[in-house]
């Protein structure tokens, strides 16, 4: 790639593309953490979905 | 496993689960590839190098609309089948769709300033992606805005597809009106004006940013699968304790 003077529109847009990616990836990884812990400290208190009851008293 | 026994959400989030794994590896995979592809390219006889602006802008502008197509499709199997998964698959899919279409405005400004002289001008192409953008942002309003998700999702079922319209207005603007956006140069009837030097690691990069996007789909829609589980579990706890 030869250094053009525009060298600065292509590094800002490829720093967006990598902005926009990476907090996409953070921001699924984040929730899943988060709904998995919430889940779990229900469930520690005893609250469960019939679901999940009936496939423990199997 | 038929695909028709996905419908049911644990059975999904178990397919997920399996899926995910193999489908971010290849994703990864194919962007190291398209990269080291679009690195290698050479600049255009008219673009220069800001061709390079090319590769990211237009598989955001596709995965823009094919994110919208989905939840069009969502949208009826809200409306019309009342599909468990569909408003899951629509509420996951929009903030995808928005944080693609908005990296396909960024990057086309980018790119318009030294090949247009300026970052912005209010022609039909432009003007249909930035409404595609805020349809979008409407969409997740409307999400927040009704608590209940079953009440939320006709009403975003119905949003969308209004918003579907846009869809071939931002596909046929530049062949409707006189725009500054070039006219179609990929998907064209006698094939794809673009040398293939150029063609090639552009069909790449959309190829790796539809596999991120795939992966990244899944991912959001088991998280909403498990926010409603905690939320059914919190109604649970309020009853118990009322």
């Amino acid at each position: 790639m030869q250094v053009t003077a525009h060298i600065g529109f292509i590094v800002a847009a490829y720093g967006a593309g990598v902005v926009v990616v990476v907090a996409l990836i953070a921001w699924v990884m984040l929730d899943y953490r988060l709904q998995r812990r919430i889940l779990a400290e229900l469930e520690t208190k005893g609250i469960s979905r019939r679901s999940a009851r009936e496939s423990a008293d199997e | 496993m038929r695909i028709s026994e996905l419908a049911n959400p644990s059975r999904f989030v178990r397919a997920a689960n399996l899926v995910m794994p193999w489908l971010s590896g290849a994703a990864a995979i194919v962007f190291a590839f398209a990269l080291y592809r679009a690195m290698l390219a050479p600049d255009d006889y008219q673009q220069g190098a800001t061709v390079k602006i090319m590769f990211l802008h237009v598989p955001s502008a596709w995965l823009g609309m094919l994110c919208w197509a989905l939840m069009t499709v969502a949208a009826l199997g809200t409306l019309v089948w009342c599909h468990p998964l569909a408003d899951v698959t629509a509420k996951a899919a929009a903030p995808l769709g928005a944080a693609f279409t908005l990296l396909c405005l960024v990057t086309g400004s980018l790119w318009g300033r030294p090949e247009w002289g300026t970052y912005w001008v209010w022609d039909a192409r432009l003007t249909s992606e930035l409404i595609l953008f805020l349809l979008y942002l409407g969409v997740i309003a409307l999400w927040r805005t009704v608590e209940d998700p079953s009440r939320a999702a006709r009403a975003v079922a119905i949003l969308t597809l209004v918003g579907a319209i846009d869809l071939p207005i931002i596909k046929f603007s530049v062949d409707w009106w006189n725009t500054l956006h070039q006219g179609a140069s990929v998907l064209r009837v006698g094939g794809s004006t673009i040398d293939p030097t150029i063609l090639i690691p552009l069909l790449l990069m959309t190829a790796a940013f539809t596999l991120l996007f795939v992966t990244l789909l899944l991912a959001a829609m088991r998280n909403e699968i498990l926010r409603r589980r905690v939320r059914t579990l919190r109604l649970l706890q309020a009853s118990v304790a009322g």
